[in-house]
């Protein structure tokens, strides 16, 4: 039953743009170094759009506006959170992190500690983060097919899951670089045009200031408490806190966002198109609340606010009933399913990455599959493993299932670039310890999360968002667990360090 | 010129302009970097300490304004009372003015990065002739 022809036109003209643009550009994928990093020759504003295309997910497109009805200036964080995770990675990781001249994150931490086993666990971690991240894009495809087409939610999944497939499989990175800065652009115009329509509507209504609107939906408080930029009580700020450091630290851990840099030419170039995406992330980021905003205002004609996800798409037919609102359902439709696809690929392409690298690309009895094969291999694993889990759907929002995701990667990945970046003391086992430490504790907070529904209480709090404390543990065990390991630093860590903080002008030699 | 004087005068030269073919007095630089000498370990270290140091300061005045916020609007709970045009000031800070000032920590680190990268290079360069080299043989060196 289709009950929407303008969303189901919107996902099927995305889903065709986005084989089409692959396919154009396949012409000019052919090494495996085009497939893993399009061979590190994306200039700064295209490589910018494509990382903030990429990095704009269903958490983002659709996510914010209605934790934002519901909750509030609390939930600002999140966006403000995801874009100051670029200033953080900015200032800390860029360059060097280009200039380590590495392929991933695992390649990064072999090169820098010479040790097999931080390899072997960074590629764990990066195929964990990277099935975290992309669980609740598949799910949330499928929840958007069934609240704005009217489509069974496998369906969604399912279109998603394919499509992605055959886009990474098909031309990996190069291919996907022009996909994705495409759809940076599509999911601005997308939550922009109609916002413009929606505005209007909403100043012809009487503009209801939505901060003068009752608490709505499930949450409980003050008439103030939208206003107020923190949770309820100590057990709130520390959520807060703990939301903050994890999404602040997070993003330069995750899996998608660290290939991307590998793309860059060199360090400048890395530190410039880091600056784009700032700018880039800023203007997306205004929009979403504006929708959290109006849905409050309307929140009386609204179904479930408590399956908030869906908002952004409901809001243009219950505020502009008719063939306009339908348009701009589909235009919302086809944004959040570029968002679906965009985020998907850049982690399927990374996990793949990690995955052609390390485990399909390994011998099996007589059997050794080339660098291309491998990669495809890796990337059907990579997106069949957390489709599957979406069909057995765990009732977590799409926010707050990329939060956890961002939670894990700032208690492992964080602490493993900053101090490989910035402590010469750095050794294998403080790594190994710290990675155990911030991985495991951060992991049993992620699967406490999932299956307890529970939120009251401090071990729910503390466990329910984990950074706070998993993030400083991790930290100090490495910097504890190298100084009792003092005598076991790699040989090569003073050439590794000039060769990722000084400029690609200056003739060293970089190892 | 008396015999058995001794010593004799040096030779003479005429002088038309300072020495141009002296031999090099090697500076430090790019060689001791990569030999790990003391030296080096000073030039690469100032580098590093100086990005560092933008760093930190990038980091701290960001971390001092979200870390204060929280703090500052669950003390005092009337700010969340306090409108702009209509705007709840915690929208108004974290909704629109975080992004400029995000913006601006970004532009002024990459900025301060690139000149600390720029002095390094002119640091560690050791091909420098020394003596006589005017404007126009900087001109060549930065084209080759």
């Amino acid at each position: 039953m289709i009950e929407s022809w303008a969303a189901l036109v919107g996902v099927v003209s995305v889903v065709v743009a986005t084989l089409a643009i692959g396919t154009w550009s396949l012409r000019f994928s052919r090494t495996t170094s085009d497939f893993l990093v399009a061979s590190r020759s994306v200039r700064p504003a295209l490589n910018a759009s494509a990382i903030s295309g990429e990095y704009i997910s269903a958490a983002s497109f659709l996510g914010v506006a209605g934790l934002v009805l519901v909750f509030g200036a609390e939930m600002l964080w999140y966006p403000v959170g995801w874009t100051a995770g670029y200033l953080v990675l900015l200032v800390l990781v860029a360059a060097p992190l280009r200039r380590s001249g590495a392929y991933t994150l695992p390649d990064f931490a072999e090169a820098r500690l010479e040790s097999r086993t931080v390899r072997a666990l960074c590629s764990l971690l990066v195929v964990v983060v990277g099935w975290l991240y992309l669980l609740p894009q598949f799910s949330g495809a499928g929840l958007t097919l069934r609240a704005a087409v009217g489509l069974p939610t496998w369906v969604g999944t399912t279109v998603v899951a394919l499509v992605v497939l055959a886009g990474v499989a098909g031309g990996g990175m190069r291919s996907i670089t022009f996909v994705q800065a495409f759809q940076y652009w599509l999911k601005l115009t997308a939550l922009l045009i109609p916002a413009m329509v929606l505005l209007a509507v909403w100043v012809g209504d009487g503009a209801t200031n939505p901060a003068d609107i009752a608490p709505v939906g499930s949450a409980a408080g003050t008439d103030t408490s939208w206003s107020l930029p923190i949770g309820a009580g100590t057990q709130g700020l520390y959520a807060t806190y703990s939301l903050i450091i994890a999404t602040f630290l997070g993003t330069m851990g995750l899996p998608h966002v660290v290939v991307r840099f590998y793309t860059n030419p060199d360090g400048r170039a890395a530190r410039r198109t880091t600056l784009v995406v700032l700018m880039m992330l800023a203007a997306f980021y205004l929009l979403p609340p504006i929708y959290g905003g109006l849905g409050r205002v309307y929140a009386d004609r609204l179904g479930d606010l408590d399956q908030s996800d869906s908002l952004v798409l409901e809001l243009p037919r219950v505020m502009l009933p008719g063939i306009g609102g339908e348009i701009l359902t589909g235009l919302l439709t086809a944004g959040a399913f570029a968002a679906f696809l965009s985020t998907a690929s850049g982690l399927t392409i990374a996990v793949a990455g990690v995955l052609g690298q390390d485990v399909t690309g390994r011998r099996f009895g007589r059997v050794r599959l080339s660098g291309i094969s491998a990669f495809r291999v890796g990337a059907c694993l990579a997106v069949v493993v957390p489709a599957l889990l979406a069909f057995t759907t765990l009732e977590v929002g799409v926010a707050r299932m990329v939060g956890l995701a961002f939670a894990v990667s700032a208690s492992t990945f964080c602490p493993l670039l900053v101090l490989g970046i910035w402590w010469q003391g750095l050794t294998a086992p403080g790594a190994v310890a710290g990675l155990l430490v911030g991985g495991i504790g951060s992991g049993v907070a992620v699967v406490w999360t999932l299956f307890e529904i529970s939120t009251t209480g401090w071990p729910a709090v503390l466990l329910g968002s984990p950074a706070a404390w998993s993030v400083p543990a991790a930290f100090l065990t490495m910097v504890v667990v190298s100084r009792a390991t003092r005598g076991r630093t790699p040989a090569g860590t003073r050439r590794f360090l000039v060769r990722l903080h000084t400029p690609e002008v200056v003739p060293l030699d970089r190892g | 010129m008396s015999p058995g004087s001794g010593e004799r005068p040096p030779e003479r030269v005429r002088v038309t302009g300072p020495p141009r073919h002296t031999v090099q007095s090697r500076r430090p630089g790019t060689g001791d970097i990569d030999e790990g000498t003391p030296i080096g370990a000073i030039l690469f270290g100032s580098l590093v300490s100086e990005q560092r140091r933008l760093a930190i300061l990038i980091l701290s005045v960001l971390g001092l304004v979200v870390v204060s916020l929280p703090l500052l609007f669950s003390s005092y709970e009337s700010l969340a009372q306090i409108r702009l045009l209509g705007i709840p000031l915690a929208y108004l800070l974290l909704w629109v003015l975080v992004h400029p000032l995000l913006i601006g920590l970004g532009w002024f680190y990459v900025r301060r990065a690139e000149a600390n990268e720029a002095a390094f290079a002119e640091l560690v360069a050791e091909d420098e002739p020394e003596g006589d080299w005017d404007e126009r043989d900087w001109d060549e060196r930065e084209r080759g």
